[in-house]
């Protein structure tokens, strides 16, 4: 367990870092502002989208901190574009299926995989193709991380995660592909605490436990 | 108008099936639907089994649909991660797809998430709904807000897609895809044949047709 500005202490200028969240629910709202406050910089993002305007990853952008977004979805903060005809940001962009498909398959120590979506669209030029059957299928690259940022509702103090409502989202997965995860959580509860049959993300993902102030 | 082709949008969704309804005209449905209590709504960024708007003042900050909007859960709902619920669409596990459109080709593709000229920044789960839902009905107004024509025999804009959808409702009718090929099913109560035809450059063949 550490506070939140100790923790983003483990990200580093230039690392690639990936952010829960779908939009602001289930951001990792408390370690994005203390990441505010850090010196990492030349950051690579991947998010579904880069918050909204000065809020979550939208604060960083903000601050010219991120110089590279992954994600399938940034059209909603307009800043985002304004960045990226400025030249200040690369983005990649994947349908958001493939995006979790591909960080699901990088925590699951698979390289890389052929999907059908985005096959003959813009979103597959320069990529290898292959035709299964009928079914023309694109080659999509794991996505893996130094450090995930996500939230959760509970934790125990072993690591152990329980969700809330729609705010899982990409957490559990992103949880499950960076060499570091640290995990915002609303309040740590005792070993046992937790029933075993709710535990979403088990323990052994998880390295740092940051708790938001109450 | 929206209401309308909503509303026709709706006899194409059999009781009991599972429905991912896109933003636009789609989201329409669901308030219409859950009237009815018949279908259960699939969102991408979650849950099976999603609820009506909440009042004013019931607003859960953790329960947002794929649109971002306050939702409710229904009771029999389900949560989920982002993996997840893409394999349950990419896997075909979504009865009906219900999606806006740009634009629609000959052949029942569909360009629906990128506009010309701007620079490709969106497209959420647009490609995978296209792709990967048992059946995608599409709904769209038949003209653009500059009156041109939806439905064209080549796109103009980017295909999101290779697969041909099932259905399209508009305001002048709706058409089926059978085999590749556009078929009128059916013609808006205020929409003559002719009519339909000068707003449709898209060659489309004359079904078991009525009038509504």
């Amino acid at each position: 367990m550490l506070g939140a500005d100790a923790a983003m202490q483990l990200v580093q200028t230039g690392a690639t870092i990936m952010v829960g969240g779908f939009g602001l629910v289930g951001a990792p709202l408390a370690l994005l502002e203390a990441l505010g406050r850090s010196g990492a910089s030349e950051l690579t993002v991947i998010s579904n989208n880069l918050g909204e305007p000065g809020q979550g990853l939208g604060a960083l952008l903000r601050q010219g901190r991120i110089a590279r977004a992954i994600g399938s979805y940034f059209t909603t903060n307009p800043e985002v574009i304004a960045a990226y005809h400025a030249g200040q940001l690369e983005v990649t962009l994947l349908p958001q299926g493939t995006m979790i498909e591909a960080i699901r398959a990088g925590g699951a120590g698979i390289p890389a995989f052929f999907t059908p979506t985005g096959a003959g669209t813009a979103l597959a030029q320069d990529k290898e193709t292959r035709r299964f059957g009928e079914r023309l299928c694109v080659l999509e690259q794991a996505l893996y991380a130094d450090v995930a940022l996500v939230k959760a509702h509970l934790a125990d103090r072993l690591g152990n995660l329980v969700y809330e409502k729609t705010a899982r989202n990409f957490n559990p997965v992103m949880a499950t592909a960076a060499r570091c995860v640290i995990a915002e959580v609303d309040r740590i509860v005792e070993v046992a605490e937790l029933d075993p049959e709710t535990i979403v993300t088990p323990q052994l993902y998880v390295d740092v436990l940051v708790e938001r102030a109450a | 108008m929206r209401e309308r082709i909503a509303r026709r949008a709706l006899e194409e969704l059999p009781a009991g099936s599972v429905v991912n309804l896109g933003v636009g005209i789609p989201t329409l449905i669901a308030t219409l639907a859950q009237a009815r209590g018949r279908i259960f709504i699939h969102s991408e960024n979650g849950i099976l089994g999603a609820g009506p708007r909440p009042p004013e003042g019931a607003i859960d900050p953790m329960l947002v649909d794929a649109g971002k909007r306050p939702i409710t859960a229904s009771p029999g709902a389900s949560y989920f991660d982002s993996a997840l619920s893409f394999a349950m669409i990419r896997g075909g596990h979504i009865d009906v797809a219900v999606l806006g459109a740009l634009q629609v080709d000959a052949r029942g593709r569909v360009a629906n998430w990128a506009m010309p000229g701007q620079p490709i920044l969106g497209v959420g789960g647009a490609m995978d709904l296209l792709g990967g839902a048992r059946r995608v009905v599409v709904t769209m107004t038949h003209l653009s807000n500059a009156g041109e024509p939806k439905i064209v025999p080549e796109l103009t804009l980017p295909i999101g897609s290779l697969r041909s959808v099932d259905v399209i409702v508009t305001d002048y009718g709706v058409l089926d895809v059978t085999d590749g090929a556009l078929v009128l099913r059916e013609l808006a109560t205020d929409v003559t044949l002719e009519h339909f035809t000068q707003a449709t450059p898209a060659p489309f063949s004359l079904g078991v047709q009525r009038t509504r």
